[in-house]
């Protein structure tokens, strides 16, 4: 439970804020306009603007801070390396310089920027995620891609495919803990040794892993059949989604923002 | 006979400081002689899985671990453990991932970086021990029947050449047969190469027949402990936190219930001559 128990990024948080309540559909459809308000904004009032609602929607939420801190641990490893990259590649006005490599003016700002885009994109992501349930997620997914089932797409089964492999995230990370420390307990440590041997560890833990599933598959598959699921003819959901006039108000304020950020600069 | 384990003030936490936070063990004070059959039961939560992998060095608690003379507080000593502990898991046959038994078996001996011939000794011996032939040496354990793959993967331990094993569960879901077969083997290594057995098990018959001492886990604190007469003598207060007594035990328990004289028993065999004794008792007045 140690080694993976970090892996928790944008975990379901339970609550009853206005966040949690609203209709999941008005959510996955509000993230394209947050995140179009966060990619549209230019100048610093554009951008400000583009993170707050993001900012009001945690504030409802009542996520606590350190599970958010921890979704994030793994992303500024990627954040400072790309800005760095940014700081010393893009041409401009020295700022500093240490041998062959010199970091620009422009290079910084925009690696700043860039950081901050990603964040903000990150942080939307993982309000969702946080603040919906797996099923309702992608129930809602299911529902707003009906349309494309005349053109022949499997809607249902895609989303059922995605409930199934987010609900054995937990499994499969519980089933690699127990095996690791099998194998470890047979002296193949993940951790230490050279890297040979740490090959031979990874293979150790992978196959039993891959055979685990491919046998748990099975299993669902028999167990789901002989509860006689047969895709989506006739079935039915237990909670019916249903739009309030909060959802299309909070859609209605979240386009008009958008839009608002994104002229900003003509303003 | 001395000390071969030894737990002083064990703590251990889940998950600190976060809404997942749970106390898995607390409190823990426990001393295992060398050579000793132990066996480690409780309700399911109790901890014992928990306290196992403490002393396989997989998890780290608050407290003095001391194992086979290393203090399992460094780093250092935790990776020198595996060369003479052996654990077997529940399910161990998840653990086999060769393409032939052989080298399954060979995996654990090949990683101390013992020498060919060594290594074709023990991967023999130990296939010899859990009855799985020559002739299986070259098939996929994948191949195998789940009571085969169990005795596998239980071969794969063994080829370390333990001086401590620590079982968990590890019958569970073999038939009448399969388990006698593994208990006996069990028995055989405790008895005959002095290997230090600490089983986890829900099998209470096993445990009364086989354990040398028993200690009670609830809600992460030992319970009881003692010998498996004077644990299984307690019928109520295991039932109380969920656990049952082997048949020979609650037979004995309940005829003392009624006023009769009967000592602890936990095998049938036993448990025959004490009520033969109070017939024949009875017939005398």
């Amino acid at each position: 439970m140690s080694f993976f128990s970090n892996i928790t990024v944008g975990q379901y948080y339970p609550g009853n804020s206005l966040v949690h309540r609203l209709d999941p559909r008005a959510k996955l459809l509000a993230m394209p306009l947050i995140m179009a308000g966060v990619l549209l904004a230019q100048g610093p009032v554009g951008y400000l603007a583009a993170g707050l609602p993001i900012l009001f929607g945690y504030a409802m939420a009542k996520v606590p801070l350190t599970a958010l801190w921890r979704g994030m641990r793994f992303l500024w490893i990627f954040l400072i390396i790309s800005l760095v990259l940014q700081a010393v590649t893009y041409p401009g006005e020295t700022l500093w310089e240490w041998g062959i490599i010199t970091v620009s003016r422009e290079g910084l700002s925009l690696g700043l920027r860039l950081i901050y885009r990603l964040v903000l994109l990150v942080l939307a992501a993982m309000l969702l995620t946080m603040t919906t349930t797996p099923v309702n997620l992608t129930g809602a997914m299911e529902k707003l891609l009906q349309p494309l089932k005349r053109l022949g797409v499997p809607v249902h089964e895609l989303a059922m495919m995605m409930t199934i492999a987010l609900r054995f995230v937990p499994t499969l990370l519980e089933e690699a803990e127990v095996v690791m420390k099998a194998q470890q307990a047979r002296g193949g440590s993940l951790t230490t040794g050279s890297l040979e041997k740490r090959l031979g560890a990874t293979i150790a833990l992978l196959v039993p892993l891959l055979a685990g599933s491919l046998r748990r598959a099975e299993e669902l598959a028999i167990a789901m059949e002989a509860r006689c699921y047969r895709g989506d003819n006739g079935r039915t959901r237990l909670k019916q989604f249903q739009y309030r006039y909060l959802d299309f108000l909070v859609l209605l304020i979240l386009f008009a923002f958008t839009i608002l950020v994104g002229v900003e600069r003509w303003i | 006979m001395s000390k071969i384990i030894e737990i002083e003030n064990l703590q251990l936490t889940y998950a600190p400081n976060t809404s997942l936070q749970r106390q898995a063990l607390q409190n823990i004070n426990l001393t295992v002689e060398s050579g000793e059959f132990r066996a480690i039961i409780g309700p399911q939560g109790s901890g014992k899985s928990t306290l196992l992998q403490v002393m396989a060095g997989l998890e780290v608690g608050l407290g003095k671990v001391i194992v086979d003379g290393l203090d399992l507080r460094q780093k250092k000593n935790r990776r020198m453990l595996w060369q003479r502990v052996g654990v077997i898991f529940q399910q161990p046959e998840r653990q086999l991932f060769e393409d032939s038994l052989y080298n399954d078996v060979a995996y654990g001996p090949k990683n101390i970086g013992l020498s060919s011939e060594e290594i074709e000794r023990r991967v023999k011996t130990a296939l010899k021990k859990v009855k799985l032939g020559e002739e299986y040496y070259p098939l996929s354990p994948f191949k195998l029947s789940g009571g085969q793959q169990r005795r596998a993967a239980i071969a794969g331990i063994l080829a370390m050449e333990p001086k401590i094993l620590l079982l968990d569960e590890p019958t569970a879901g073999l038939d009448p047969k399969g388990r006698q077969e593994i208990m006996n083997l069990f028995s055989e290594l405790c008895r005959k190469q002095g290997i230090t057995m600490i089983m986890v098990s829900h099998d209470m018959e096993e445990v009364a027949h086989r354990a040398d001492k028993v200690t009670v886990l609830q809600k992460g604190t030992v319970f009881l402990e003692g010998g498996p007469q004077e644990i299984f003598a307690q019928g109520n207060q295991l039932t109380e936190i969920g656990l049952a007594v082997p048949f020979a035990s609650e037979l004995a328990n309940a005829l003392r219930e009624r006023g009769k004289n009967v000592s602890n028993v936990t095998t049938l065999a036993d448990a025959e001559r004490e009520v033969g004794k109070m017939l024949r008792r009875r017939n005398g007045h």
